[in-house]
C-alpha cells in the first residue's frame, strides 16, 4: 500500500478510536510526548499498561472467585486499573472501572462479576485496537513513511 | 260483630223456613247459645291480664291507654281477636249445621205428627168424606226419604207402619194411630238426645275457649320469646310519654328500680354528659314526628362512659298526635372504641403516608439539587483546570517581549480569563456553602492584620484615585479565633465591591466591638464555630507547644517560634469568651437605589443590567458574602444612599481569650527580626492608603517598620503585577476569593506565616519563589509592595525599604541569598533547565502513571524521584529535602494523606516522632538530614505537596487541603496540569 494511504488510514483509525471513546486526549498527549522525547515511549508505556492490567485482571478474577469476596481488595485492584487506564487514556476501560467500583461499594457480587466481564471486554477491545494502531504505525515506518501527527 | 250478624242471619233463616206458627224464640234460643261474647277490644278484656315479669317494668295503665288510643295497639288486639273469632266461627258453623239437621228432622217429625193429628180429626170430621190419605203418606214418604240423604249420620228409623187390620176400619185406624204414636215417641226421644248433646257441646265450648284467656296466652308466649331473644342483648327498650317520662323500660342490667325510673325523665334519673343530649334528641323526634337514630356518648356516674346507639320513634295517637316515643338503645361502646381506633389508625396511616410522600419528594428534590450542584461544582472544577492553564500561559506570555498591540490583546485575554475564573470560583464557593460542604476552621488571627492586609492588597491593584482607610477600635482584641480565610474573603469581596463602585473619595473599614449580635441584628449563633472544633484546634496547639518547648532548651534557632507558641499557650489555658465584632465597609460611591436593596444579596443579581454592563462582575460576590457570614453565625446588612455611598455591615462572633494581655511580653518578641513591627501591628488602630498617584506608600500611625511585616499575600499580588502588567479590577478579587486553589493556599500560607513569620521570614517567602522571579531578591522578596510599586511607578520607597532592611542580621541575608538563587533557578518557566534543578518527588504506586508522569516531567525538564507509597515517601523526605512532592492519595501501605500529615508534623516540630509512632524507622536524625541534604534549608521549611487524586470532586480536594496538602491535580495527570503545578510551586 502506498504510504500516503497508510498514513490516511492511520489518522482515520486514530480519529475513530477517539470518537468511539475507546481512547481520549490523554492518549493523544502521550503520542505527542513520544514525538518530543524518545520514539519508543508510547509502546513502552502501553505495553507496561497491558502487562499491569492483565495482572490486575487476574487478581480481580481471583479475588472474585473466593468463597467470601473481599470487596475492598477488589476495589483496590479496580482503582489501580482505573488509574492506569486513565493515564494512558483508555477512556472506555476507565469508565467501566468507575462502574465496577460502584458495585464494589455496594458489595454486589453479581454486579462485580458483570462489571468484570465488561472491563475485560473493554480491555481486550482497547488492547486490540491499540495493537492494531501500532501495527499500522509499523507498517508506515516499514514503508518508509513517518507516522503522521494527530490533531 | 261478624258472629252477631251470622247469628241474625241464622234467625232470619229460621223464620223463613218455619211457618209463622213456629214459636219465635226457638231460633233465637238456639242462636243465643252460640252467641259468644265477642271481643270488641274492650278495655275490660285486658284488665284481667296480669303480666308480671321482672326486668320489664310496665305501667299497665299506660299500656291500656296505648292499646286504646293508638292505632297500633288497637290493630294488634284486633288481629288477635280476629284470629280467635275465626276459630270460633268455624266451630259455630259446624254446630249450626248439626243443629240445622236436627231441626229439620224435628220439623219433619212435628209435621208428621200434625198430619197424623189432622188426619185423625179429618177422620173424625168427615167420616164419610174421602180424602187422599195415600198422597199424604206419599208426602210423608218423601220427607222421610229426604232426611237421611241430607244427614247420613242421623239415624232415623223409617219403618213402615204395618197394620194388620182391614183398611178403613176403626181397628185399622186405631192401630195406625197407635203405631204413629210410637214413632212419634221415638222421634221425640231422639230429639231429646240430640238436644242434650248439643247442650253438652255448647257448655264444653264455652268452658274451653274464653278469648281473653287465649289472648293472654298468646301475649305470654310473645313475651317469653321476647325475653328469650333479649335475654343477653345489650339493649334498653323503653317508652316515654309526651313529657318524656318513662312509662316502660326494659333493661337487661337494671341498675335502678322501677320506681326510680317510671314517671321520670332522663334528666331526672341521670346526670352527666350525654344525658341532656339524649333528652334533646328525644324531644326533637317527638316534635318532628320522624324516627331517627343517633349515637350518644354518656359519661354518667351510674354506668361510666358508654356509647349508645339510640333509635327513637314517635308514637302517634289515633288522631295523629304524638303522644310519646319508643326508644331503643344499644350499647356500642366497644364498637365505637374500635371504630375510633380504626379511624385513628387510618388517620395515622394517612398522615404517615403523606409524610412519606412528602419526605420522598423532599429527598428526591434534595437529591436532584445535590446532583445538580455536584454537577455544577464538578463542571466548574473541570472548566477551571484548563482555564487556569490558559490564564497562566497568558500571564507567562505577558512577560515576554510584546509590542503594544499584542500587549493590549493579551490584557483583554487576561482580564476575561480572570473574570471567568472568578465566576467559576464563585459558583464553586456558593455550591459548597449551599451543600454544606464548606467547613469553617477556627484559627487564631489578628483582626488588625487582616484589615491591613486586605486594604494593602486592594491598594496594590487600585487604579483609581481613592483613599483606603481602616479604623480599628481599641477594644477589639488583638487576637481572636475564627475562620480567617472566610473573613478575609468577605472583607476583600466587600472592599473590592466598594472600590468598583466608587469613583472618588474613600473606601474604608471600621472594626469595633458590639455588645452582642443584637446591635448588629445578627441572628446570633456563635455556636456555629462549634466548641469541639475550637477545642480540637487548641488541643493540637497544646501538643505542638509541648514539643516545641522541649526544643527551646536545645535549639536556640527556633526560640522565636516557641515564644509565639508560649503566647498561645497563655491563651489556651485561659477561658474563652465570645466577642461580637462589627465590621463596616463604607464607601463614597454611587450608592444603591432603595428598590434594589432587597435583591442585593440574591444570586446573579445586580442593581441593574446597566450596572452589570458598566461594572462587570458576576453578581455572586455579595451572595457568597452573605452566605459565609450566616454560616459563621453572623449577619450581613447594608445601608445606602444613592450618590452618597453605601455601608455594608457584618457582625460576627469570635472566640477570644479574656486574659490575653495587650502588652505582649517583650521577651517573647525579642528574637523576632521584626519585633517592633509586630508590636505596632498588634495595637495599630488606623491605616490609610493614599491615592496611587502618591505611590502606594501607605502611612500609618505605626512605625514604617510595619512594612517589613507585609504579608505574603502582598507578594502574591505583586507577582500578578509582574506577570500581568496592567491589572484591571477583576484580577484582584479573583486572586482573593479562590478558596480551593491558589488563593486558599496563599491564605493558608499567610495564616501560618502570621505565626511563623517572626522567626523565619525567609522560609515563607521561599515557598513561592517562582512568583517573584526577582533579580534583587534580597530586599524585594521581603517586601513585595515595594516590588510592585517599583515595577509600575513609584520607586521612591526602594531606598527607604533598604534602610528598613539594614538592621537585619547578616546570617539571614546569607541564607536569603542562597535561597533566592534557588528560586531564580526554578522560578522562571522560560528557563526550566537552569543551573540548579528543583528536587521533585513523585509518590505513586501505579506503574503506568509513574511512567507517564515521569516522561512528562522529563519533557518539562525535570528528573524526578519516584517512590511507591506513603512510607517510602516519608523515608525519602527523611533522607533528602524536596522542593515539591507529587503525592497520590490512594496508595497501599500508607496513603498520601497520612504521609502528608507526617511530613507536615515533621516540618512543624522538627522531629519525626509522629512517623516513628506509625512504625517508620528514622533513618537519619531529621534536623541533620535536612541540613545535610540541602544545607541551608531549615527543617521548618514547608514542602509544597500536591495531591494527585482520582476524585476530582471538591470534597476530596477539601480533604487534601485539610491534611496539609497545598493543592491537588486531578488524574489523569496531563502535561498542562503538571506545568501549572510546577509554575505555581517551584
Amino acid at each position: 500500500m502506498e504510504v500516503g494511504q497508510l498514513q490516511r488510514r492511520l489518522v482515520d483509525y486514530t480519529k475513530s478510536l477517539l470518537t468511539e471513546g475507546i481512547l481520549d486526549d490523554q492518549f493523544s498527549q502521550l503520542q505527542k510526548l513520544q514525538d518530543e522525547s524518545d520514539p519508543g515511549f508510547l509502546v513502552e508505556v502501553v505495553s507496561l499498561f497491558f502487562e499491569d492490567s492483565e495482572k490486575l485482571l487476574n487478581d480481580i478474577t481471583g479475588a472474585l472467585d473466593q468463597q467470601s469476596v473481599d470487596f475492598k481488595t477488589v476495589d483496590g485492584y479496580v482503582h489501580q486499573l482505573k488509574g492506569s487506564s486513565a493515564s494512558v487514556g483508555a477512556l472506555r476501560l476507565k469508565n467501566a472501572c468507575v462502574a465496577f467500583r460502584s458495585f464494589c461499594e455496594e458489595q454486589s457480587l453479581e454486579g462485580c462479576l458483570r462489571s468484570l466481564q465488561e472491563v475485560k471486554q473493554e480491555y481486550y477491545n482497547v488492547k486490540n485496537k491499540v495493537e492494531t494502531l501500532f501495527k499500522m504505525e509499523k507498517q508506515i515506518v516499514a514503508a518508509g513513511g513517518s507516522v503522521p501527527k494527530t490533531e | 260483630m261478624v258472629s252477631e250478624m251470622e247469628g241474625d242471619h241464622f234467625e232470619e233463616m229460621d223464620i223463613e223456613v218455619l211457618p209463622s206458627m213456629w214459636p219465635e224464640d226457638i231460633g233465637t234460643d238456639a242462636g243465643k247459645q252460640f252467641n259468644v261474647e265477642k271481643p270488641k277490644g274492650d278495655q275490660d278484656m285486658l284488665e284481667e291480664v296480669t303480666i308480671i315479669e321482672e326486668p320489664t317494668i310496665v305501667d299497665f295503665k299506660r299500656l291500656l291507654e296505648l292499646t286504646d288510643y293508638t292505632e297500633r295497639g288497637a290493630s294488634q288486639l284486633a288481629h288477635l281477636v280476629k284470629h280467635w273469632e275465626y276459630k270460633q266461627a268455624n266451630a259455630v258453623r259446624l254446630l249450626r249445621e248439626e243443629l240445622d239437621n236436627l231441626n229439620k228432622q224435628r220439623e219433619d217429625v212435628e209435621l208428621r205428627k200434625l198430619e197424623i193429628l189432622e188426619e185423625h180429626r179429618f177422620e173424625e170430621e168427615r167420616y164419610g168424606r174421602d180424602k187422599r190419605p195415600i198422597s199424604i203418606l206419599d208426602e210423608v214418604y218423601d220427607i222421610w226419604l229426604e232426611v237421611p240423604r241430607r244427614r247420613n249420620d242421623v239415624v232415623v228409623q223409617n219403618k213402615r207402619v204395618e197394620i194388620d187390620a182391614e183398611y178403613d176400619t176403626v181397628v185399622y185406624w186405631k192401630l195406625r194411630a197407635m203405631n204413629l204414636e210410637k214413632l212419634l215417641e221415638a222421634s221425640v226421644q231422639r230429639e231429646q238426645i240430640l238436644t242434650d248433646k248439643l247442650q253438652d257441646s255448647i257448655t264444653n265450648l264455652e268452658r274451653q275457649s274464653s278469648p281473653v284467656e287465649e289472648l293472654s296466652q298468646i301475649l305470654n308466649r310473645a313475651d317469653n320469646f321476647l325475653h328469650f331473644v333479649l335475654q343477653n342483648a345489650p339493649v334498653v327498650i323503653g317508652h316515654q310519654d309526651k313529657e318524656l317520662r318513662y312509662r316502660f323500660i326494659y333493661n337487661h342490667f337494671p341498675s335502678l328500680h322501677e320506681e326510680d325510673i317510671i314517671g321520670k325523665t332522663d334528666v331526672e334519673i341521670f346526670t352527666g354528659s350525654g344525658v341532656k343530649e339524649s333528652q334533646e334528641f328525644k324531644r326533637e323526634v317527638l316534635e318532628k314526628g320522624l324516627p331517627a337514630k343517633r349515637e350518644i356518648t354518656f359519661e354518667t356516674e351510674l354506668f361510666g362512659s358508654k356509647t349508645f346507639l339510640i333509635f327513637v320513634e314517635p308514637v302517634f295517637s289515633k288522631s295523629g298526635e304524638t303522644i310519646g316515643i319508643n326508644y331503643m338503645g344499644m350499647d356500642v361502646t366497644d364498637q365505637v372504641r374500635k371504630r375510633e381506633r380504626m379511624a385513628q389508625l387510618r388517620e395515622e396511616i394517612a398522615v404517615q403516608k403523606a409524610k412519606e410522600t412528602e419526605l420522598n419528594k423532599t429527598i428526591h428534590i434534595t437529591e436532584e439539587t445535590m446532583r445538580a450542584k455536584q454537577m455544577l461544582a464538578t463542571m466548574s472544577h473541570e472548566i477551571r483546570s484548563p482555564l487556569t492553564g490558559v490564564v497562566s500561559m497568558a500571564e507567562i506570555l505577558a512577560t515576554s517581549k510584546l509590542d503594544r498591540e499584542q500587549r493590549q490583546l493579551l490584557d483583554v485575554m487576561l482580564s476575561s480569563g480572570d473574570l471567568v475564573l472568578q465566576l467559576i470560583n464563585d459558583i464553586l464557593d456558593l455550591s459548597k456553602v449551599e451543600s454544606g460542604v464548606m467547613k469553617l476552621e477556627a484559627t487564631k488571627f489578628r483582626p488588625r492584620e487582616v484589615v491591613k492586609h486586605v486594604l494593602q492588597t486592594a491598594a496594590a491593584s487600585l487604579q483609581k484615585i481613592l483613599t483606603l482607610e481602616g479604623h480599628i477600635a481599641d477594644d477589639v482584641p488583638i487576637e481572636v479565633i475564627g475562620d480567617v480565610l472566610r473573613i478575609r474573603q468577605i472583607l476583600t469581596n466587600l472592599v473590592s465591591n466598594a472600590i468598583k463602585f466608587t469613583h472618588e473619595g474613600k473606601v474604608g473599614i471600621n472594626l469595633f466591638v458590639v455588645s452582642d449580635s443584637s446591635s448588629g441584628k445578627g441572628e446570633g449563633c456563635p455556636q456555629k464555630f462549634t466548641a469541639t472544633e475550637s477545642r480540637v484546634s487548641t488541643n493540637g496547639q497544646k501538643e505542638e507547644r509541648h514539643q516545641s518547648t522541649s526544643q527551646t532548651s536545645s535549639d536556640g534557632q527556633v526560640k522565636s517560634q516557641v515564644s509565639v507558641d508560649g503566647d498561645e499557650e497563655e491563651k489556651d489555658n485561659s477561658p474563652e469568651t465570645t466577642v461580637w465584632i462589627r465590621c463596616d465597609v463604607y464607601d463614597t460611591g454611587i450608592g444603591i437605589p432603595e428598590n434594589a436593596l432587597p435583591t442585593l444579596f440574591k444570586k446573579y443579581m445586580q442593581v441593574s443590567a446597566d450596572h452589570a454592563r458598566k461594572y462587570g462582575g458576576t453578581g455572586l460576590g455579595l451572595a457568597i458574602c452573605k452566605q459565609l457570614v450566616e454560616l459563621m453565625g453572623g449577619s450581613l446588612t447594608v445601608s445606602s444612599r444613592e450618590h452618597c455611598g453605601s455601608t455594608f455591615t457584618f457582625v460576627l462572633p469570635y472566640k477570644v481569650s479574656t486574659t490575653f494581655d495587650h502588652s505582649d511580653d517583650p521577651d517573647e518578641l525579642s528574637d523576632m527580626a521584626n519585633h517592633d513591627a509586630v508590636n505596632h501591628d498588634t495595637i495599630e488602630s488606623f491605616f490609610q492608603f493614599q491615592p496611587r498617584t502618591l505611590g502606594s506608600l501607605f502611612s500609618s500611625n505605626g512605625d514604617t517598620n510595619n512594612q517589613m511585616l507585609l504579608p505574603h499575600t502582598m507578594g502574591y499580588t505583586r507577582s500578578h503585577k509582574l506577570n500581568g502588567f496592567s491589572h484591571n479590577s477583576y484580577s484582584f478579587p479573583s486572586n482573593k476569593v479562590r478558596p480551593n486553589d491558589t488563593a486558599s493556599v496563599e491564605d493558608a500560607g499567610s495564616v501560618v506565616d502570621d505565626a511563623e513569620t517572626p522567626c523565619e521570614p525567609e522560609s515563607s517567602s521561599s515557598q513561592r519563589p517562582s512568583k517573584q522571579c526577582q533579580d534583587d531578591t534580597k530586599y524585594r522578596s521581603q517586601n513585595p509592595i515595594a516590588d510592585s510599586t517599583d515595577h509600575t511607578e513609584a520607586s521612591i520607597e526602594v531606598p527607604e525599604m533598604k534602610r528598613t532592611k539594614e538592621p537585619q542580621g547578616t546570617s539571614q541575608r546569607q541564607e536569603k541569598s542562597q535561597k533566592s538563587s534557588q528560586s531564580i533557578s526554578s522560578s522562571c518557566m522560560e528557563v526550566p533547565k537552569s543551573t540548579l534543578k528543583p528536587k521533585i518527588l513523585l509518590v505513586e504506586d501505579n506503574k503506568t502513571i509513574v511512567m507517564v508522569t515521569q516522561s512528562m516531567m522529563k519533557l518539562l525538564g525535570h528528573a524526578i524521584n519516584v517512590v511507591n507509597n506513603g512510607v517510602e515517601a516519608v523515608c525519602a523526605v527523611q533522607r533528602c529535602s524536596y522542593d515539591l512532592i507529587l503525592m497520590d492519595v490512594c496508595m497501599p501501605v500508607m496513603d498520601g494523606l497520612q504521609a502528608t500529615r507526617l511530613i507536615r508534623s515533621f516540618e512543624e516540630t522538627g522531629n519525626w516522632d509522629a512517623a516513628v509512632k506509625t512504625g517508620i524507622e528514622q533513618i537519619v536524625p531529621g534536623l541533620n538530614s535536612s541540613q545535610n541534604c540541602l544545607g541551608s534549608t531549615p527543617s521548618t521549611k514547608k514542602i509544597p505537596i500536591i495531591a494527585m487524586t482520582a476524585n476530582a470532586l471538591a470534597e476530596s480536594a477539601e480533604e487534601c487541603l485539610a491534611n496539609g496538602m497545598d493543592s491537588f491535580v486531578s488524574k489523569p495527570v496531563t502535561l498542562q496540569k503538571l506545568k501549572e503545578c510546577l509554575a505555581k510551586y517551584l
